[in-house]
This record gives structure tokens, sequence and C-alpha cells, in this order.
């Protein structure tokens, strides 16, 4: 009962402060529009200053191209002058938005460790005119905590990923499911995908086990099917890592794979080295995920700093699904993390 | 009679639970698929022949464990802690093995040095960051788990900043051989390896006081230090072993796949060696060890896991059937089962000789 | 108890043994270490399990297969170390474990703990905290648990080795009131004087047999030590007659000499000498200093100044292994904390000083061990199933003479011995004395340290007497007399 009027309270001073923080937002945006043309020339103390807190970049290659991304775009040249705090941990990241939010920043960048807890700091910012703009990753929290969400649909990853093999039209269809770590948003969406599509189409699934995004598991889930002798022509692994320890299992087995062959590789995150597995056939498909934001996450700012409304707040990238055969060395350049 | 001396003789052993432990499972498995222990040649995809089956599986992914456990249960031994940095660390060898190799280039045409050098680069490395974990021990008697705990947070992006966060990808197939087969060799080249590590330490253990002294170290090491050793010498050198057996675990793992991934390589394996040398029913607080014990334990825990990937049990459940089966052992090996049960055993015997006398 | 018999894996700890309690006596369990006394006791009170026997209480037959049920049967036990918790009030630990139910009533509680300790003249308050009570206090406080759980059995193991003469004869006092209220009390002690002193009764065992029930007044000192060893006591005297006289031969250099030594264990510098075949000691009060100065010799402690030569040549002595490189050996004085490795077999304790001596990369084969473990084992009678055998498991005076062995087998010229009889019999006390004199007999130097003036007396021909960790004086010849150590002891003119 207590808790209740509790958070019937906060929301109440959350309206209080969020009118509060657009009037402040207002102003402030009004300022650098006035001088604009000034800051297009000499970008010298003009500079939006971002805040951004991100995974660690060691976490994958997803995160390292992510963090390679944000790097090379929120440069001076650009315009922006960017501070940058890592963790995994979510009361460490809370500690470094606090941080940006006392050092005064115009624009906090977020791709949180975890969904909860970020209510309060959000409000810090909200009171202090900052702009907060998610990436990659989504919070527990009220819509109008953040000016925008930028991320990627895994459901439709593991969608588009299944109609690809759907129109394989393979004959039969057996096929080693691996999963990623179990819960995260990645395996929830392309686990999806994939078990939708089986129950449609009736395919038959011979096993579905997590590998934790590690591809030693991975090699040992399949060597297991291998020991055991099943017959099966698809391996669906939620990550490049994943794929590649399924192929060294194959390959130790004598079971060919990739365009043409016995069974079906696919995997996904688009790493350079996958597509580069892709252009040699030994793959048959990647499905992409996209770890490029900085150019969307710009996009919005400019708009914001123009003081144009944000019509919907959470933006979908676009993603792309890499075929064996039509792949190209350029995609490999473009795309590969 | 005399059969019954040797099986109460054999109950009464350390190596007793790991070995139950292992027969246990093979007979579930037999019982389970008859097949289990088929192990047939044939061919991998280059073409050379190769041993397959589910011993052969099972002793190929158990190898790092073997390996780690010997240098977890010297540790244990003589610090009467567990170095929960090895996974970590294992990264970090890996990380320095690619670096050698690949120099600045991610994707070499050609190795920068040969795969031995970039090994053995790695071995030192892996002594040194041991020799760090055993100083911090050893002189400055931070609890092992504490002081490990510095390496376990930090490794992995040491091992990522070494080769500047990115993923080198070794082409050159003489790589692989050490986490798959050299060609004309049948049997998988992580057994070899680990069978050369068992032999090594067997051999060590013969012909150094290596035994002698890290158990009188992790024992009393008051006395050991009144009898002319050196206790801090000595629990260094046991983690700079570990720091060996680090950096072998840790080439064979990126040489199986060839490259590797900062943030899951050996996850979690830090843990798994700690249950090997507690299966072994060693003593996590240190003193008396039986090495032996300690890899067959390694092994279990290896037949543990391949027998639950054999069974498809769904992949959300299978850490739980683990620690089932995992706490099952550790209880059967607690000594004060183990009494309870000899004195069962006692009774049942001497049950059945009052029936036979009358 | 009629017919008890226990086995051990590989040692049979209890055979055949009687042992007979009337009401209201006070009767002495004696026997050496690893006689089967603690094995008896446990058996009694349940901790171990009888392979065969009866225990009769009051004429009945019972079976006892836990403390617990000793307890209910009235059969208490008070050990040597305090199993009370100290940190709870004197009344809490009277009661714990025997409240009905969740709730308490303090006020009774304290009420009843203060009637108690006052009817057996205990000089504590119910309300105070156990910790702040002297050991003897918390001594009598779990005797006083133990009577008042209704006990008719009390039994005593080793209650006076922690206490002054003072709290004994207090404890002495209690017992005795316990003994006139009927409880028949079973004491368990090393010290010989306390059993004639307060006993009725004696039962000796040996090597796990009975030997026999006596009268008190039936066996006088000299008849019970030789009952409890087995042997006729070639008497205390015949060691000193072996004392042959020590003759100094200024010309050679000798064996360890000091100037100056100190150390960071807080001695004053001090000047030491010891000559081939020679016998000497530290003797001074408990906490004189004895122990410090022959660490420093040793370099167990840190030294901080002095120097040393052996054999007339300078030499460094600041670890362990110089002093064993100089063939020095070193008997640390707390057998549990510096010398025994618990859990190592004896075999392994034997050879490890040698071992550390002879190098990580020479290690012994077993067969060379398990030779050298024999020799030894056999050389000084230790009692052990095998050499396999944990050091732990063995008794005291077992353990001692493995760590005597294990520094016997490094050949030293110059052996230590603090404290070795310290806590263990008669029988291996005599032992050790006669050993060291067969050591120096045979060029041996040896420096011994011991709390039992007759024993430094018969075993020593000089004597470095200290006080308040300094050196204080020399001792040798005629003026080894008690009376003249116990006067350079306490100092000024008597």
């Amino acid at each position: 009962m207590k808790r209740k009027l509790l958070s019937a309270l906060l929301c109440a001073s959350m309206v209080a402060v969020m009118l509060v923080g657009c009037g402040n937002g207002d102003k402030k945006a009004d300022e650098p529009k006035a001088d604009e043309p000034a800051a297009a020339e000499e970008k010298g103390d003009e500079l939006i200053k971002v805040g951004i807190i991100n995974n660690d970049p060691n976490e994958s290659g997803y995160r390292t191209a992510n963090d390679k991304d944000l790097k090379e775009f929120f440069t001076e040249e650009n315009g922006y002058e960017a501070s940058f705090a890592y963790s995994l941990k979510n009361d460490e990241q809370i500690a470094a938005a606090q941080k940006f939010v006392t050092d005064g920043v115009d624009y906090l960048l977020l791709s949180a460790a975890d969904t909860a807890g970020w209510d309060s700091v959000l409000q810090d910012a909200q009171a202090a005119g900052i702009q907060v703009i998610l990436f990659d990753r989504t919070i527990d929290a009220s819509e109008d905590l953040y000016a925008a969400s930028i991320v990627s649909d895994m459901d439709k990853e593991g969608e588009t990923a299944a109609t690809w093999l759907k129109d394989q039209a393979l004959g039969e269809y057996n096929i080693i499911h691996i999963q990623g770590v179990m819960g995260s948003a990645a395996q929830q969406g392309r686990t999806k995908g994939l078990n939708d599509m089986a129950d449609a189409e009736g395919w038959n699934i011979i096993t579905q086990q997590t590998a934790e995004w590690n591809a030693e598991k991975a090699q040992q889930i399949v060597q297991s099917e291998i020991d055991k002798g099943t017959k099966f022509n698809v391996i669906y692994a939620e990550n490049d890592d994943m794929a590649k320890g399924a192929v060294a299992a194959l390959d130790k087995a004598n079971i060919t794979h990739g365009v043409g062959k016995e069974v079906v590789v696919m995997g996904f995150d688009c790493n350079k080295w996958a597509l580069e597995e892709l252009l040699n056939k030994n793959w048959n498909y990647d499905g992409q995920c996209n770890p490029f934001q900085a150019s969307y996450i710009d996009e919005i700012i400019k708009k914001l700093e123009n003081g144009e409304e944000i019509a919907e707040k959470t933006i979908i990238m676009e993603e792309k699904g890499f075929d064996a055969e039509e792949i190209t060395q350029d995609d490999v350049d473009t795309y590969g993390i | 009679m005399k059969k019954n001396n040797f099986l109460k003789d054999l109950v009464g052993r350390q190596i007793f639970i790991p070995i139950a432990a292992l027969l246990v499972l093979a007979l579930f498995n037999l019982i389970a698929d008859p097949a289990f222990f088929k192990i047939t040649l044939g061919t991998n995809s280059t073409g050379d022949p190769v041993l397959s089956g589910y011993l052969i599986t099972i002793l190929d992914y158990g190898s790092e464990l073997a390996i780690l456990a010997i240098g977890m249960t010297l540790v244990t031994a003589a610090s009467g802690g567990q170095d929960i940095s090895v996974g970590a660390a294992m990264a970090i060898a890996g990380s320095v093995t690619l670096k050698v190799l690949c120099g600045s280039n991610t994707r070499p045409e050609t190795l920068q040095a040969p795969i031995i050098v970039g090994f053995l680069v790695a071995v030192i490395v892996a002594m040194l960051f041991g020799a760090f974990n055993g100083v911090l021990v050893a002189y400055f008697k931070i609890q092992p788990m504490v002081a490990t705990l510095i390496l376990y947070t930090a490794g992995r992006s040491i091992a990522a900043w070494i080769n500047n966060n990115e993923l080198p990808v070794i082409s050159d197939p003489a790589f692989a051989y050490a986490g798959g087969f050299i060609p004309g060799i049948p049997i998988p080249t992580t057994c070899i390896i680990a069978a050369v590590c068992v032999i090594l330490i067997v051999l060590v253990m013969k012909f150094t006081a290596l035994r002698l002294y890290t158990q009188s170290v992790g024992i009393n090491e008051s006395s050991a230090r009144l009898n002319g050793l050196n206790p801090e010498m000595i629990k260094i050198l046991a983690y700079v072993i570990l720091g060996v057996c680090v950096a072998i675990a840790g080439f064979i793992k990126v040489s199986r796949l060839s490259t590797i991934n900062y943030s899951v390589i050996a996850k979690d394996i830090e843990m798994d060696a700690i249950l090997a040398v507690a299966l072994g029913g060693n003593a996590l607080s240190g003193g008396k060890f039986n090495m032996g014990a300690s890899i067959l334990g390694a092994y279990v825990i290896q037949f543990l896991t391949t027998t639950l990937y054999k069974f498809n049990v769904p992949s959300a459940a299978l850490p739980a059937y683990k620690a089932v089966v995992v706490i099952a052992l550790v209880v059967l090996s607690a000594p004060t089962v183990k009494d309870k049960l000899s004195g069962l055993g006692k009774k049942l015997k001497s049950g059945k000789q009052g029936k036979e006398g009358a | 108890m009629r017919n008890i018999d226990k086995t051990f894996p590989g040692v049979r700890a209890l055979q055949n043994v009687q042992f007979t309690l009337e009401k209201g006596e006070i009767h002495a369990l004696m026997g050496e270490n690893g006689a089967g006394k603690s094995t008896l006791i446990k058996v009694l009170t349940g901790v171990y399990g009888k392979d065969g026997g009866d225990i009769f209480l009051e004429g009945q037959s019972v079976a006892i297969h836990s403390p617990q049920d000793a307890q209910n049967h009235g059969i208490s036990t008070v050990y040597q170390e305090i199993t009370l918790c100290p940190n709870l009030s004197v009344a809490e630990n009277m009661f714990i474990g025997r409240t009905k139910g969740m709730g308490v009533n303090w006020k009774k509680m304290n009420k009843e703990t203060d009637k108690i300790l006052k009817s057996l003249d205990i000089p504590a308050k119910a309300t105070q905290q156990l910790g702040s009570c002297s050991i003897a206090i918390q001594q009598m406080i779990a005797i006083a648990r133990a009577v008042d759980m209704d006990c008719k059995v009390l039994i005593l193991d080793e209650p006076t080795s922690s206490l002054d003469d003072n709290e004994v004869q207090k404890l002495f006092k209690v017992m005795r009131d316990l003994r006139a209220k009927g409880v028949g009390i079973i004491f368990v002690t090393h010290f010989l004087d306390q059993v004639y002193e307060v006993c009725d009764k004696i039962t000796v065992l040996r090597d796990g047999q009975f030997v026999g029930q006596y009268e008190i007044k039936d066996l006088p000192r000299v008849k019970l030590v030789s009952t409890m060893l087995g042997k006729e006591l070639d008497d205390m005297s015949d060691i000193k007659g072996e004392q042959a006289a020590y003759e100094v031969d200024e010309s050679i250099p000798p064996v360890y000499e000091a100037t100056g030594l100190v150390s960071d264990a807080h001695i004053k510098p001090f000047d030491f000498y010891i000559r081939k075949g020679e016998v000497n000691g530290f003797t001074g009060l408990l906490g004189s200093g004895r122990s410090e100065c022959v660490r420093a010799i040793f370099g167990a402690d840190r030294v901080t100044g002095g120097s040393v030569k052996v054999n007339g040549k300078s030499v460094k002595i600041s670890k362990a292994r110089d002093a064993m490189k100089n063939g020095i050996a070193y008997l640390a004085e707390d057998r549990k904390r510096d010398g025994i490795v618990g859990d190592l077999s004896v075999r392994d304790n034997i050879i490890l000083a040698q071992q550390v001596l002879r190098g990580f990369f020479k290690p012994f084969s077993k067969a060379e061990a398990e030779k050298v473990a024999a020799e030894y084992i056999k050389l000084l009678s230790i009692k052990t199933a095998s050499s396999e055998t944990p050091i732990k498991s063995l008794s005291g005076g077992n353990q001692q003479k493995v760590l005597i062995a294990r520094w016997l087998f490094t050949k030293p010229q110059y052996l230590i011995l603090d404290e070795p009889t310290r806590g263990i019999d008669v029988g291996t006390k005599v032992d050790i004395q006669k050993l060291v004199l067969k050591l120096a007999s045979e060029g041996m130097s040896v420096t011994f340290i011991s709390s039992e003036t007759d024993e430094m007396l018969r075993t020593c021909s000089r004597l470095v007497v200290m006080r308040d960790r300094k050196v204080v004086g020399e001792l040798s010849g005629d003026d080894l007399t008690q009376n003249k150590i116990m006067g350079t002891i306490a100092g000024g003119d008597n």
C-alpha cells in the first residue's frame, strides 16, 4: 500500500519535473540554433557535449564494432565532444551517468547493462536539461524520460533468417539449433523466429541447446549429435562464434557444409571473418545485427538541436541478412564488423 | 575374504569417489545406449584419419580441464585456496599467442613467428601472471580467492587490450593441429598434450620433492619453515606451475577454433577446475593432495557434460542437472558420509557373516 | 565396564579392559600416553562405539551409543580444553542446551545458577561473562554444569594441566565435596602428586590392556611408575650415574659460539657457546626468554645482531636452512604448531628435514624413505601402526619421538631440544633423557630446555640462567643444584 502511494507520488513529481525539464530543453535548444552558422565554421567552443555509457567493448565483436563506430563518429570534426564510460554492471553505469549529469553534458547516450534501476538518474538528467538517447538496449522506464531509443529488432532478425531458410526449399529440415545466453534479447528474438517458422512448416528441430555464445560449447553440442549419429542438415547458430564452433565439429567428422553441401550453416552478427566464410561458400547465411548506431543517433541529435519533434521514440535500425550466393566483397567490407 | 578387503581398501581410498563416479556415468550411458563406447576410425574434412566416438569426445574436451586440475591441485594444496583467475589468464595466454603469431595484422596470410614461439611466449606471460598471484598470496598474505579476483576481473580486458580489441584469425592449418588432429595421427592432439602433461607432472613429482614440500607447507607452514623450507617460494612455485598449465590449456583453446573471443573463451572454467580438485576428494583448505584423483575428477566433469549433451537435456535445465550431480558427488566424498558408508558396509558384512555362521 | 574391546584400523586400542567405579570415590585412571586412557573414556561416553564388552551402571547393563546417551545415563565429562562458550554468561553456559521449549526464564536461570555456584563454593556470578573468569573457574563451572545435570559419574580428563597450584587446590576441594555427595569421579592425569593427594583408587592401563586396580595406599609412587611402564624402573638416579664428567678440551674451538646474538623477539643480546659432546641448557621461568634464545641460534626468529661461529668459522645464520646446513637441529617448543606436519605420514615427517637439506631435486625414493623410517621407528621404539600412519593420530610422546627422529636423521653436530618432554608420559621422558646423554657420549652437542629443573640437572653439565629475557648467570659443576638454580633465577642475594 505504502509502496503504491510512493510510486504515485513519484509519478506526480516526475510529471512536474518533466514540465520544467521540457522548458529548459527548449531554451537550450534555442541557443545553439541562433549560433549555428558560427558553429559550422569555427567548431571551437560550440561542440555538443555527449556522455556515452556503453557496455565493455571486450564483451563481443558486436560491442567492439559498436564502440568503434561511436568513437569514430562523435569527434570534434563532427561537432562533438564525447566522453565514454564502460561497464557491464548496471550500478557502475548508473554511477557514470550520475557523473555525466553533474559534468553537465548536453546529451546522455546509453546502452544499459540492465533494464531496471534507471529512473532516478534519468530524472536527474531531465531536471538538468539533458536529453537521453538509448541505443542498442531498452530500459524499463517511462518513455518520457528519454528522447529516443535506437534498437535492433531481434524478432525481425530471427524472422528474416527463418524466412530465408524456408526459401531454400530443402527436401527436409533437420535442424540443430544452438542458442545464445538464455534470456538475452538476441537469443529470445532469434529463437522465436526459428520456432515460429518450424511450427508453421513442420520442421524437425533435433536439438535446441544453449552454448552461451561460446564457440567451444557449440562445438561440443554438435559433436555430441555427430557421436550419436543423428541426421541433420541445418545448423542454426545464434551468433557467428557458435556457428564457427559447430563447423569445427563438422570438419572433424568430414561432414561437408556450405553452399550445395550436406549441411546448411547459419550465423548472426556479420563478423568480417564470418562474411568471408560466406564469400568462400563455407557457410550459407549470416544475419546482421547492426552495431552502427552513431549515424542514427546523430540524426536524432540534429533534430533535437533544431527543435524538431521526435515522432516515434523507438527507432528500429535496418538490418540485412546475407546469402552466400549473393554476397560480394563490398558487402564484407561495408558490413563486416 | 581377500576380495572384501580389497574392496574396503578401495572404498577408503581418496581416488574411489572419482572412479565410482566415472563407473556410474559409464554404466548409465551403457544401459541407455549400448553403442556409447563405440569408437570408429573415420576421416576428417582434410582426409586424415581420425578416431571418433563419445569416449574420444570426452577425452578430447576434458583435456584443458585435466591440465588445469594439475596446477589447481598444487595451488590448493600449498596455499589452502583456489585461483579463480585461470579462465581470464587463459584468455590472456591465448591472446598473447595470437599476437605473437599475427603481429599487427589480424588476419595474416603467413604467420609472423613459428607457432612454438607464440606458445612459449604465452607460457612465460602466464607464468608471470601466476607469479603475480603467488606473490600476493605468499608475501602479502591475501586470501587466494581475493588475490586472484584482481586478475579475474581485469584479465579479459587485458587479453583484449593485447590485440587492440581485435579478433585475430589464423588461417594456417598447422595452428589448428593442437586443438584438432595432426595429419596421420588419429588420436586428438589434445589428448596427447594432456597425457604429456600428466606424465610430466608424474615425473616432476617423482624426481623432485614437490609433493612433500607442497603438502608440508599446506599443512603446517610454521613447521615447514622451521624445517628449512621457504613457504613463500613454494606457494609462488605452485602458482607458477598453474601458470604453465594455464598457458597450455589456453593454447589448446585458441587452437581449437584458430581464433579467440575474449569474453567467452574458457568462461567459468575456473569453477570446473576447482570442482575437479574437490571431486578428487582433496581438501580445499589445502594440505594433502592426490593428483590422480583431481585429474580423474576433471574427466568426470567432462563425462557429465557430454552425457547431458547426449541426452539433449533442455538447455535451460542443464546447469541444474549438473548441480544435482555435483552435490551428490561432493556430499558422497565428504568425510562424514564416507565414515557412515563404511560403517554401513561393515554392518552389512557382519550381518552376512552372521547368517553364514547360522 | 567389563571386557571392553576397541579396535582401530591397524591398532588394537583396547583389549579386555576392566574398570570399576564405586559411588563416592575418586578413581585415578593412569597410563602412559597411548595406553588407552582416552579411548576408554571415549567408549564410556559414547564418542566411540565399542567392539566388545559391556558397560554396567548401578548393576544394569546399559548401551551407550552417543554422548547424548551417556549424559542421559548421568555420565558427564569435563575435558582438558574448555568446551563451553566463553562469550556467553555463566548462567547461559550452565543451562545451554538444557532448557525445555523456546522460553527462557532468565531470572530463574540466574538464581539457580548462583545457588549451584554457591553450593560448590565457586567464586563466580551467574551474569558474568564466562570468558572473564580464569581457566580454573571455567573448569569448575564446567564441573558444576555436569553436576547439576544429575551426574552419577563425572569424568575429569586432565583438568589440572593448565592450572596453578592454588587453583588445583580449589578444584580438589570441589572434587572432595562431590565425593561426599556420592558422585563417582574418574580422574585422568599425568601428575603423580595429584593422584596421591586426592584419589582413593588407581586403575592402570598399559598398551590398551588392563594392568590392575589398586588402593592408593597399596601402591607407592615408584611402584606406580613401574607398573605404568611395565618394567622395574631402573630408577631415575641411574641416569644420573651415566652422566660422565664432561671434560673440556680448550684446544678445539666450540661447536657453536655466539657473541652478542639478538633477535627481534625482544631478548637482550647474549653470548653463548657449546662444545663437542657437551650437554647444556637454558633455564629460567616460562617467558624468561629461554626459547627465544635458541630460536635466535637456529635463525627461527629474525636475527638482528651479533656474530656466530661454527667450529671456529664465522657463519651467517638468518634462517632455519642456514642453521641446518651448519649441522644445527632444533626441536621446537610447540610440537603441534612448529613441529609435526599433522596429515603427513610418520615416514614423511621423519625425512622432511633431511629432504630439505638434500634439496628439491634429490627426493628420497619411497624405498629409501621407508628404510629410514623403519630404522628410526625401531631405534626410538616409536609406537605406530605403520610408517604410513598420519603423525597426528599418534600419541604426544610418540609424535615427539618422530620429530626427534627427523632431526637425528639430519645427522646434526648440534641438537637443540626445546621442552622435548612436556606433556608426554614418564616412560618417554626417561627415554628422551637417556637418548640425550647417549648422543652426547657419541660426540653430539645438545642444548636441552625443560621446565622441570631436575630433568635439567640430570642431563646438563652447564646451565645458562635467564631472567626477564636476559642471561643472568651460568652454573656448572658443583653449582648445579636445585637451590643454586632457584637462587639465580630469583636473583638478589638469596
